[in-house]
């Protein structure tokens, strides 16, 4: 994520040999591969789900797909998957925040910062089938800790592992580490001297903080709960692994879809819950985008 | 693992590759003449002998959704490769049948495709148009009514909806109807959701008989899971050998062969086909007309229906289709025939229709009873 600044040589080099028009200038090249991967990754899929959404498994067109978005029980899974989105990335980004700014607190290669960044680097990973069970064997029904508390008479199972207060509990667990290791770069640009400014200029920690820290922090505290929000919109494996039963969020809805044994011929239903996924993630990449234009206003 | 982003892109790049054209038509020719993916029994290549030849030749077979633990899958292909020297390659364990379909589709062509498939009647029925007709040479010991007339897929081993439950926690159990007790709190899991998955689906139709209804009416069993859900008893979680052996579903409806290989993760287990609602099914094998090892996935056929590999699927508690056949000729293993667990009562195999009906039924009730 780092500028390469373009030395005025070099960029006078290439104005000049435009100018001239003796050499075609090459500098493209170097941004193919990163196409090639958009394409491929990105464009390819997206349009094939914008066109299977829109057909029959032979190909016919068709409305049918998409129609089923308008389903109460897709309804429900959407608004199901978006209050779960919305919920973990707005706490994991508090929480990720504060942790991210207790260690640069602290001096730049100690152990806790160290530690932290370390720990956060691999919990950020641990999603999926591992981090399911994990809660599982620990607070489920039959979980160590639950089985613990139960026999100092404090009855807490009950099932809430098994409902979306449960995936709640259980994406804080990648989406903290995730916005510590996000939020760190940024708080980590913040200049002490800017604090010094402040207070020559007799600003206290207030001023400082109205003036100066929240304004600077806030376009990239809005990137990373954006990223959070799609990380957990996402998130298939550990919901998969949690919950068994009826698809109470939108990726479980698409397994079904796609896999059922049961219920056979919903594979392009599954792409218009998919494409349904698209837009949420557009609107909220919109209105990022907006907020970013407002916020940054004060940097320029 | 997490994106669904991913997958889908997965898929794209799965989807590009599937565009390259099919492969001629190399495989081996038998002694009769026929091409190995064009002959519909090993009489027809030439014989046994000419079909283990041509498979040895090819050396290798593909499998899809084949769980060591499932049916005693594990023990038959180690059986296989040691008899024949021919290497199993199994793809998406844990696959569902139509991940089986999915990537017969999406793999076509290529020397990765699976050869033979093993999935849920359902599945079967819609896709026949992918299989290759093959005729085992024990075909005419399997009744009529669980294969398909040219042998584009043959019912291969089923076995009966049972409750599995951990003896060390629960007296015995003996109805669907004892899981309401309060000593069941958190404690009765389905294999998987019925929406999608073959057992679960059984799950619900096993306990409309035990409650009252039919099979062609399961309402009584969503209502019944709904009562389960409602006295605290329901655990939304799937059931599979880790959840056996943390103890998170000590109670477990599934197939009696699953429920039986689930001792291996809890010893206490003990498997029960509830009374009065005896639900059976048999999953099918069939061939993949594309498939990228024709020899051997015929010589994988003749294997799993001969004596040999009948017995093995008896070994993991499951029911093979020529169980009536062997046990006139006498070539049932006895001891693991006495082994499986009794059945009481009549056993009600769905017909199409009705399944197609409780489909629709589940679909659009499910989730709201148990949701």
């Amino acid at each position: 994520m780092t500028s390469v600044p373009v030395t005025p040589e070099a960029g006078e080099t290439a104005a000049r040999s435009t100018r001239t028009g003796r050499r075609v200038p090459l500098s493209w090249l170097g941004v193919v591969p990163f196409l090639a991967y958009v394409g491929l990754f990105l464009i390819l899929p997206t349009v094939l789900v914008v066109v299977q959404a829109f057909g029959t498994p032979e190909g016919q067109p068709t409305l049918a797909n998409v129609k089923a978005l308008g389903e109460s029980y897709v309804l429900e899974a959407f608004w199901r998957s978006i209050l779960l989105s919305l919920s973990t990335a707005a706490i994991g980004a508090v929480f990720g925040a504060v942790l991210a700014y207790l260690v640069v607190s602290g001096p730049a290669d100690g152990i806790v910062r160290r530690t932290v960044t370390a720990a956060a680097g691999v919990l950020a990973q641990f999603g999926g089938v591992t981090l399911a069970f994990a809660f599982m064997v620990s607070v489920g029904n039959q979980g160590l800790i639950t089985l613990m508390l139960q026999g100092t008479g404090l009855d807490v199972s009950g099932g809430w592992l098994y409902r979306l207060s449960g995936l709640i509990v259980v994406y804080l667990y990648f989406q903290i580490p995730l916005m510590v290791l996000v939020f760190l770069p940024a708080l980590d640009g913040v200049k002490p001297q800017w604090r010094e400014a402040t207070e020559s200029l007799g600003g206290g920690t207030w001023a400082y903080w109205r003036h100066v820290g929240v304004p600077l922090l806030t376009p990239p505290f809005l990137g990373a709960f954006l990223l959070l929000f799609a990380n957990a919109f996402a998130a298939y494996a550990t919901a998969a692994a949690l919950i068994g039963q009826g698809g109470i969020i939108i990726p479980l809805q698409i397994r079904t879809a796609m896999t059922s044994e049961t219920v056979l011929g919903q594979e392009n239903v599954a792409k218009a819950l998919a494409l349904g996924m698209v837009v949420v993630v557009g609107v909220a990449m919109a209105l990022y985008s907006w907020m970013q234009r407002r916020s940054a206003r004060w940097l320029r | 693992m997490r994106g669904v982003g991913a997958s889908v892109a997965v898929g794209a790049i799965v989807a590009l590759a599937a565009c390259a054209p099919p492969s001629d038509d190399d495989s081996a020719v038998g002694e009769g003449g026929v091409s190995a993916s064009s002959a519909t029994s090993a009489e027809e290549f030439g014989g046994m002998d000419a079909l283990i030849a041509a498979a040895k030749e090819e050396g290798e077979l593909n499998v899809i959704a084949l769980p060591d633990n499932w049916a005693n899958y594990g023990e038959i292909k180690a059986a296989f490769t040691e008899k024949y020297g021919i290497k199993i390659t199994t793809d998406q364990p844990d696959g569902a049948s139509q991940d089986e379909i999915n990537s017969v589709k999406t793999e076509k062509g290529r020397s990765t495709a699976p050869d033979v498939l093993d999935m849920g009647s359902a599945v079967t029925l819609a896709n026949t148009d992918l299989y290759a007709a093959y005729k085992v040479a024990t075909w005419d010991d399997i009744p009529d009514a669980q294969k398909e007339s040219t042998g584009l897929w043959v019912n291969d081993y089923g076995g009966y909806m049972s409750i599995g439950y951990d003896s060390s926690k629960f007296n015995s159990v003996t109805a669907l109807k004892d899981l309401l007790g309060s000593d069941f709190k958190n404690s009765v899991a389905l294999n998987g959701d019925p929406t999608q998955a073959g057992a679960a689906f059984s799950g619900v139709v096993a306990a409309s008989l035990g409650n009252g209804g039919s099979a062609d009416d399961i309402s009584k069993g969503v209502d019944f899971f709904k009562e389960l859900k409602d006295s605290g008893n329901f655990v939304p979680v799937q059931s599979s050998p880790a959840t056996i052996k943390s103890g998170e579903t000590p109670v477990a409806l599934d197939w009696d062969y699953n429920n039986a290989a689930a001792v291996s993760e809890n010893k206490n287990w003990k498997t029960v086909v509830p009374e009065g609602a005896v639900v059976g099914s048999y999953y099918n094998q069939a061939i993949n007309a594309d498939a990228p090892h024709p020899a051997a996935a015929r010589l994988w056929q003749e294997f799993l229906f001969s004596d040999e590999g009948q017995n093995l699927f008896l070994g993991g508690g499951a029911r093979p289709v020529r169980m009536d056949a062997m046990t006139d000729a006498g070539t049932i293993d006895a001891d693991l025939a006495a082994k499986l667990p009794e059945v009481p009562g009549e056993p009600v195999f769905l017909t199409t229709e009705q399944t197609e009906a409780a489909t629709k039924y589940l679909t659009e009730n499910w989730a709201k009873a148990i949701g």
